[in-house]
C-alpha cells in the first residue's frame, strides 16, 4: 500500500481559504482544547502530555511530559515558557508553515503549556528573518487576548499569561536552548554550560524555564484535543503523533509531508510521495533530519536490534519513519528535514557546503568548535576545488574527532557528525575527487561551494 | 565574520540621520514587555535599523542608556548577529540562500547570474546604490529552493536561468513603496514572505 499522509498539524492550514485570523480558527474548532485544559488542574494537563508519549519536535526528541516534570517548582521563582521558533537547522522549514498560516494553533498550545507549568509569561523566540511571521503572531496574540484566550484572566479561570514575540538576529546557535536564553536576555547568544544551567532550573533570568519547539506547542494542542491516551494511539509505542517530513534537495517533488510516526518508510517518502529522483539521476545519499544528523547512504544495510527486541536488516528504503527505528540506524529523526543528494554531485561538495555553514555559525566560544569548524571547511573546500591531498581525508576525521564532545553546546557535535558519518561511508569517493582534481578534471557543474 | 568597527570610528563618511521621533516613542512600550530591561536590546536594535537602515554609535548609546548597560555591551550584541549592520546598504537587500538544500537547486549559479543582472558583486552594493547582494545561510524555506529573501519578502523557486527576469522584477519594486510592507495573504503566491 502506498504511503499516505495523515495531516494533523497541517490539517487546517492546507485547506483552501483557511486564513490566519481568529474567527477562521474558531470556526475550525479552535481553542476548544484550551477550554478542556483550564477545566483540568495544571498537573492533570502535565499528566495528559506525559501519557500521550509526545516527544519534542525540535530535533532532540526528548519526551515533552518528562521535560515539564524537571521544572523546578520549589524555588519560589517565577517560571517562564520560551517557545523556540528560531527554525534554523538547514533543511528544516516546518515551523514556518505553522507561524505563517495557522498561528493560533501554536498559540493555543502555548496557552495550554503555560497553564500546565503555571508560567505567567511566555516568549516566542522567532527567527529574525521571519519579519512578517512576527507581525502575524503579534496580531494573533492581540486577537486571542481580546477574546480571553491569552492575557489577563484566561477563560475566566483567574489565571493570566502574557505572550511576547521576540525576534532573533539571524544566528544559528540561538536555536540551542541556552544560547536562545542568553539572546533573549539581550546578550550574545553564547550557549551556557550544563550543569548548572539546565533551563528547567536556571533558565531565563536564572529562573525555571521550559523551552519547547514551535511545532511541539501545536502538537500539545492536539494532545489535549484527543486526550493523552487517544493521542498515544497515533503513531507507534514510543513515538506518538505525526512527523512533518520536510524534503528538500534533488527529488521531483520536494515539500512537506505529514506522516503518522512509523507508518511509512524512507522509500515510500522519497519515491512515492516525493516522486523519486530527477529524471536520469539516482539518489546517492540522504541527510534524514536536518543537516546535523548523520548521513545515510543508498545501498547500505542497517542491521541490529530495536529496543523491543525485534531484529532488523534494512536497506535505506526500508527504514520506518519513527524516532526509534531511525536512531537504531545510527542517525536521528532530528527535525525531519530530509536533504536528498543524487549522483550528479560529488559527496565532498555537499560536505564542503555544510562545513562552510558550521564555520559561519560557530559562536566562537569554545576553541575546538571555533577552530575545528574553520579547518574542516578549508580542508573540504580544497579537496573539492583542487589542491587536496590524500592525507586530507583522514585529516577531516581527525579534526572532527577533536571537536565532538569537547564543547559547551551541541554545536560541536553538529560540526563533527556530518564529517564523522560521511568520511567512513564516502572515503573512496573523496579520494576519487582528489585524484580527479589532480588529473585536471573539473568540479561537477552544479556548484555547492 | 565581519570586522568589528571600533566605537570611536564612524562607519560612514556622511553624517547619520537621527532616528524619527515616532521610532523613539516606541521604545518604552517595547521595554515594558520584558521583566528585565536588557532583554529589549535586540528589539530596540531592530527598531533603529528598520528606521534608518543601519545602526549607529549614537543608537547604541541611546539603547544602552534605556536598558541600563554600557554601550560596549550593545556593540557586542550588534557584532554577534548577522542581521545587524553598522553601515548603509542598497535600497533593496537581496539575500540568496547558500546552504545545501538551496545549493542543490542551483543557488550558486543563481548568484553568479544575479551578479551580472544586478551589476553587483556578492557582498557589495551596486554602484547606483539600488541593490546590496549577499549570500546568507539557511533561511528555512528549503523545499522551495533556491530562495531569495529581499528586504522582508521571500521569493521562492528562483531558477538560475530566470535571474534576468527576477532582477527586472526587483528593479520594478524600487518604484513601489508598498513592496514588502504588509504580511502576505495566505493562499497567495507571496504568503511566505
Amino acid at each position: 500500500m502506498p504511503a499516505v499522509e495523515r495531516p494533523l498539524i497541517y490539517a487546517n492550514l492546507r485547506k483552501p481559504g483557511y486564513t490566519v485570523d481568529i474567527d477562521c480558527y474558531l470556526r475550525h474548532g479552535g481553542y476548544e482544547a484550551l477550554r478542556k485544559a483550564v477545566a483540568l488542574k495544571p498537573e492533570e494537563v502535565c499528566k495528559e502530555v506525559e501519557v500521550s508519549g509526545l516527544r519534542g519536535r525540535g530535533g532532540a526528541g526528548f519526551p515533552t511530559g518528562m521535560k515539564w516534570k524537571f521544572l523546578d517548582r520549589k524555588s519560589g521563582k517565577p517560571a517562564y515558557l520560551v517557545v523556540n521558533a528560531d527554525e534554523s537547522e538547514p533543511g528544516t522549514y516546518k515551523d514556518r508553515q505553522i507561524i505563517y498560516k495557522d498561528p493560533h494553533q501554536m498559540l493555543e498550545g502555548i496557552a495550554i503549556t503555560a497553564w500546565a507549568i503555571q508560567a505567567k509569561q511566555a516568549f516566542i523566540y522567532i527567527r529574525g528573518e521571519f519579519i512578517h511571521g512576527a507581525k502575524i503572531l503579534e496580531r494573533a496574540i492581540a486577537e486571542a487576548k481580546a477574546k480571553g484566550f491569552l492575557g489577563q484572566n484566561i477563560l475566566g479561570s483567574g489565571y493570566s499569561c502574557e505572550v511576547v514575540v521576540h525576534r532573533g538576529g539571524g544566528c544559528y546557535v540561538c536555536g540551542e536552548e541556552t544560547g536562545l536564553i542568553e539572546s533573549l536576555e539581550g546578550k550574545r547568544g553564547y550557549p551556557r554550560i550544563k550543569p548548572p544551567y539546565f533551563p528547567a532550573v536556571l533558565g531565563l533570568y536564572n529562573c525555571p524555564t521550559i523551552v519547547n519547539n514551535a511545532e511541539t506547542m501545536a502538537q500539545v494542542k492536539h494532545v489535549l484535543a484527543f486526550g493523552g491516551a487517544e493521542f498515544a494511539k497515533i503513531g507507534i509505542p514510543g513515538d506518538s503523533g505525526t512527523h512533518i517530513w520536510g524534503v528538500s534537495g534533488l527529488v521531483k517533488r520536494p515539500g512537506l509531508y505529514e506522516i503518522e510516526a512509523g507508518k511509512a518508510t524512507f522509500g515510500e517518502l522519497l519515491y512515492d510521495l516525493c516522486g523519486g529522483p530527477l529524471d536520469g539521476r539516482k539518489i546517492k545519499a540522504i541527510i534524514p533530519g536536518g543537516s546535523s544528523t548523520k548521513i545515510l547512504k543508498v545501498g547500505e544495510r542497517f542491521k541490529g536490534k530495536l529496543a523491543n527486541g525485534t531484529e532488523f536488516d534494512w536497506a535505506l528504503e526500508d527504514i520506518p519513519l519513527d524516532a526509534n527505528s531511525i536512531a537504531a540506524c545510527g542517525t536521528g529523526l532530528g527535525t525531519g528535514g530530509t536533504i536528498v543528494i543524487d549522483d550528479s554531485v560529488e559527496m565532498i561538495q555537499a560536505l564542503s557546503n555544510l562545513n562552510a555553514f558550521y564555520a559561519h555559525e560557530t559562536c566562537g566560544q569554545c576553541t575546538p568548535c571555533r577552530e575545528g569548524s574553520l579547518w574542516l571547511s578549508r580542508v573540504s573546500k580544497r579537496i573539492t576545488t583542487g589542491g587536496g591531498l590524500e592525507t586530507d581525508v583522514p585529516l577531516l576525521l581527525d579534526i572532527a574527532n577533536q571537536v565532538a564532545g569537547r564543547t559547551i553546546c551541541a554545536h560541536g557535535e553538529a560540526v563533527a557528525w556530518p564529517v564523522q558519518s560521511a568520511v567512513p561511508k564516502f572515503k573512496d569517493e573523496y579520494l576519487e575527487s582528489i585524484r580527479k582534481r589532480q588529473a585536471g578534471e573539473a568540479v561537477p557543474k552544479l556548484k555547492l561551494i | 565574520m565581519r570586522p568589528l568597527i571600533p566605537m570611536h570610528e564612524s562607519p560612514s563618511s556622511a553624517p547619520a540621520r537621527a532616528l524619527k521621533p515616532e521610532t523613539l516613542a516606541k521604545a518604552p512600550a517595547i521595554i515594558a514587555q520584558y521583566p528585565q530591561k536588557r532583554s529589549a536590546t535586540m528589539p530596540l536594535l531592530h527598531l533603529a535599523q528598520e528606521d534608518r537602515g543601519y545602526i549607529t554609535k549614537d543608537d547604541m548609546h541611546w539603547i544602552a542608556e534605556l536598558v541600563g548597560v554600557t554601550p560596549m555591551q550593545v556593540l557586542e550584541v550588534v557584532t554577534f548577529y548577522p542581521m545587524f549592520r553598522q553601515s548603509p546598504i542598497g535600497r533593496r537587500h537581496v539575500r540568496v540562500c547558500r546552504t545545501l538544500s538551496c545549493a542543490l537547486r542551483g543557488s550558486y549559479a543563481l548568484m553568479e547570474n544575479l551578479e551580472q543582472s544586478l551589476n553587483c558583486q556578492r557582498g557589495e552594493t551596486s554602484p547606483d546604490g539600488d541593490f546590496t547582494l549577499e549570500f546568507v545561510e539557511c533561511i528555512a524555506d528549503c523545499g522551495c529552493g533556491p530562495v531569495v529573501h529581499v528586504d522582508a519578502s521571500m521569493h521562492e523557486n528562483v531558477k538560475p536561468e530566470d535571474a534576468d527576469k527576477f532582477a527586472a522584477q526587483l528593479k520594478a519594486t524600487l518604484k513601489d513603496p508598498s513592496y514588502g510592507q504588509n504580511p502576505p495573504v495566505p493562499g497567495t503566491p507571496e504568503w511566505n514572505g
